[in-house]
């Protein structure tokens, strides 16, 4: 009796759950976890992340229970001026459960393998106390990203978006005193103000967006932002929408803002894979997603977020190419497949893009976990060379830098680290678009969507992204794992614990299966977000399936053929390098876009705060207003006018006169008494004389 | 007797006169001892005038001063006397022009 009655009314009130288990995670962690053991630590942290998930999972049952109606949930009155109503309210709808399913889920599986990773990771750099730090902040994050997907406002949405900037501030800085290779520099704090900077620029185009919407709307609230929009003239909407844009190329790392995420690799890996690739970067695509009923009125703005998506996805690729670092090579390719998504909900294929970022949260947060298993695999095999060769009496020889991350170290550690390879390809093989794996399904349903629905451009530009994808893909598995170990640390990498290779386990079945949710035919998603959005079901279009898929298999030969055959020797340059020339400089050099960057705005920016500072602030305010104006004024006040004619003229004047008279007149005075007692008894007879004399004349 | 033929500004006359003497000697002498003898005359020439005008009004006021007078005037030769052998000891001098330190 007392179940059915759950069912019918479901488990909606408990979602602020999903943001008070991580909190409440934090807090303990933050305030009683000093004492606590690394274990308790971790453990503690991926508990509360996945209490998260199990609400998650309680919100998307009572969603399928009660026929997908989205769901409001009051936690706390918080804005109440003249007209405008918000509250702390949780918008519980098939998107937004989605979205905290991914989010909760991929999270506390990276919650328990940073348990794994954190533990060593503090140790290679030294200082075992951030170990807590790290897991508070990953709460944090948790928490806000919460916020940002259950919110029922754009203002609530804009709170979480803004707290996982923060958290992604944090975790990229986490090593903020040292660099990427642990060296004493301010390299990763640079870093992560540059992703906090260039997310600032994004966030204004959000808040405009969200200024105009209040202008013209009165509103902040899903529902009657959509329900008004309509009415509006296109020229706010357009308006309204490409703001929104900006604000999602910060977030989601598209095309020009892109330039912060390959830098915020300086952040942990575990960080890189929950913050950077699975979940807040596609917060961009959620949000456009969400506005999907704004951005369907403005065909024209649908087409430059479709552009904008397409032209990242292959931009980014291309660089990927030329990349060293294994997690750069990510990284690029992370901002690659947002432009898939991007490009995907900009086209009005909101199911495809969902889709693609749910299975690309699974593959992609495999991919960074694995690489950072192999990372760590080739500290451990530096560490133990470095022990054995200081056992041997070498002092010198390991102590120059040694990079894990660059693949130009690595090389056949298929043998040393077989668990981690297997999960490397089978992320590969998902990410690069090989049927059946999920990557698969999602890649071909964004593609088959812009070929249906007459995109030609996004579409050719997504199927050559798709090239390049399998490709890098193709080049990296082949110069990590295969062929010979180019450093000794290679040769001695170690496989990593269970702790951390388990979770890994778990998404690469994921990867694997995740195409399921929205097989061509069945399309459990599309049914699914089809309560929240106005979709159509995404036919299967086998001639695009088959051109991707071939392209895929065809670029994977390729790298072979360059990678594979013949493979890279110790020191030896990249053998793209002589047959492309300078595209493969630009590639190498992210076609110089940071270097354009800091020509254009930055330095001129410099160059304005320069000015600023120097001239304006010191010149003119400093020694100008303050030291000659106001000290001035001052100074002539003070000195010259209180103290010289004031002070000194009058009123010293008036008490050293007081003074001199008194001096004088008893100078003449003292003379009376001059000791001698005749002249005392003189004066005192005539005294006597006058007063009786006085007296008797009277 | 003689009393009632005597006018009583002979008395007055005599007093005034021995009182000016007593007040030149205080002023013009520089004889310490010559001085005290000087204010017992001026002393003296008080007690002339209170008892010439007691006489005159038949009262016994004046006659009763006078023996205050006389007491007072015992006791300030004997503290004057004292004082005057006191300076006599550490100046070896009376005159009272050498006494002048306190001046200002």
């Amino acid at each position: 009796m007392h179940l059915s009655e759950t069912t019918t009314t479901g488990f909606f009130y408990l979602a602020p759950w999903i943001v008070f288990f991580p909190v409440i995670g934090l807090l303990i962690n933050a305030f009683l976890g000093k004492r606590f053991p690394e274990k308790v630590i971790g453990w503690l942290a991926s508990m509360a992340s996945a209490g998260s998930f199990v609400i998650s999972v309680l919100l998307a049952y009572s969603l399928w229970a009660s026929g997908g109606h989205a769901q409001s949930v009051y936690v706390a009155p918080w804005i109440h001026i003249g007209n405008l109503a918000l509250d702390w309210t949780f918008r519980v709808d098939t998107l937004s459960v989605t979205m905290m399913l991914v989010v909760s889920g991929v999270g506390t599986l990276i919650h328990i393998y940073a348990i794994g990773y954190m533990h060593e990771d503090v140790r290679f750099k030294h200082d075992v106390g951030r170990y807590r730090r790290f897991f508070v902040f990953l709460n944090l994050f948790i928490a806000a990203m919460m916020i940002l997907v259950g919110g029922d406002s754009y203002l609530m949405l804009f709170v979480g978006w803004e707290g996982v900037g923060l958290c992604s501030f944090l975790l990229i800085g986490f090593w903020y005193d040292m660099d990427t290779l642990g060296r004493s520099s301010w390299a990763n704090s640079n870093a992560a103000k540059k992703a906090f900077v260039t997310n600032r620029i994004g966030d204004f185009g959000f808040l405009i967006a969200g200024f105009l919407m209040f202008w013209y709307i009165g509103s902040v609230q899903f529902d009657e932002v959509f329900a008004m929009a309509p009415g509006l003239q296109s020229g706010v909407i357009v308006a309204i929408t490409l703001f929104m844009l900006i604000g999602v190329t910060g977030k989601s790392a598209q095309i020009p803002l892109y330039v912060w995420l390959p830098d915020a690799m300086a952040g942990p890996t575990p960080v890189s894979a929950l913050i950077h690739a699975a979940t807040m970067v596609t917060a961009g695509v959620y949000l456009i997603a969400r506005s999907a009923p704004l951005y369907t009125l403005v065909p024209e703005a649908q087409f430059i977020v479709a552009m904008t998506g397409a032209v990242t996805a292959l931009f980014a690729a291309t660089i990927a190419v030329g990349q060293y670092d294994i997690k750069k090579v990510l990284a690029y390719s992370t901002i690659s497949q947002l432009g898939f998504m991007v490009a995907a909900v900009g086209m009005g294929a909101f199911v495809a893009g969902m889709f693609h970022l749910v299975t690309h949260a699974f593959f992609k947060a495999l991919l960074f976990l694995s690489a950072g298993s192999v990372i760590l695999g080739l500290e451990r095999g530096h560490h133990h060379l470095a022990k054995h060769e200081a056992h041997e009496g070498h002092h010198e020889g390991h102590e120059e830098v040694f990079d894990p991350g660059d693949m130009r170290n690595m090389g056949g550690l298929r043998k040393t680290m077989p668990v981690t390879f297997w999960l490397y390809i089978i992320g590969t093989l998902a990410l690069a678009g090989i049927f059946p794996f999920a990557g698969f399904w999602s890649k071909d349903e964004i593609l088959a969507d812009a070929f249906k629905e007459g995109y030609t451009a996004v579409y050719w530009l997504l199927t050559i992204a798709a090239f390049f994808t399998a490709f890098y893909m193709g080049r990296q598995i082949w110069m990590v794992f295969f062929g010979k170990p180019r450093h000794e640390a290679a040769a001695h990498a170690e496989e990593s614990p269970l702790i951390m290779t388990a979770p890994l386990m778990v998404l690469a079945f994921l990867s694997i299966v995740g195409g399921a949710l929205n097989l061509p035919g069945l399309h459990t998603l599309t049914l699914w977000l089809e309560h929240t959005l106005e979709v159509h079901a995404g036919e299967f279009v086998l001639s695009v399936a088959l051109i991707s898929t071939a392209l895929a298999l065809l670029a994977i030969l390729i790298s072979w053929l360059i990678y594979g055959r013949k493979p890279l020797e110790a020191g030896q340059p990249d053998p793209l390098k002589r047959p492309l020339g300078f595209l493969f400089t630009g590639m190498e050099n992210k076609w110089f876009v940071d270097e354009g960057y800091w020509a254009v705005f930055v330095n001129r920016y410099v160059d304005l705060a320069r000015f600023l500072a120097d001239v304006v602030d010191w010149r003119f305010w400093h020694d100008w207003f303050h030291e000659k104006v106001i000290a001035g004024t001052y100074n002539w006040l003070s000195h010259i006018f209180l103290n010289r004619y004031a002070d000194q003229k009058g009123i010293d004047a008036f008490f050293n006169g007081l003074g001199e008279i008194t001096r004088k007149l008893s100078a003449a005075t003292r003379r009376v008494q001059n000791g001698f007692v005749r002249s005392y008894a003189l004066a005192v007879l005539l005294g006597v004389v006058s007063i009786l004399g006085y007296l008797i004349l009277k | 007797m003689m009393a009632g033929t005597l006018p009583i500004s002979y008395y007055l006359g005599l007093s005034a006169l021995l009182f000016t003497l007593g007040v030149l000697g205080v002023l013009i002498r520089r004889n310490a001892l010559v001085i005290f003898m000087s204010v017992e005359l001026m002393l003296n020439a008080g007690n002339l005038a209170f008892v010439a005008f007691a006489r005159m009004y038949d009262m016994l006021n004046g006659q009763i001063f006078v023996f205050f007078v006389m007491a007072v005037a015992a006791a300030e030769v004997a503290v004057g006397l004292a004082l005057i052998v006191a300076i006599f000891k550490t100046k070896r001098s009376i005159d009272v022009d050498q006494m002048n330190s306190l001046k200002g």
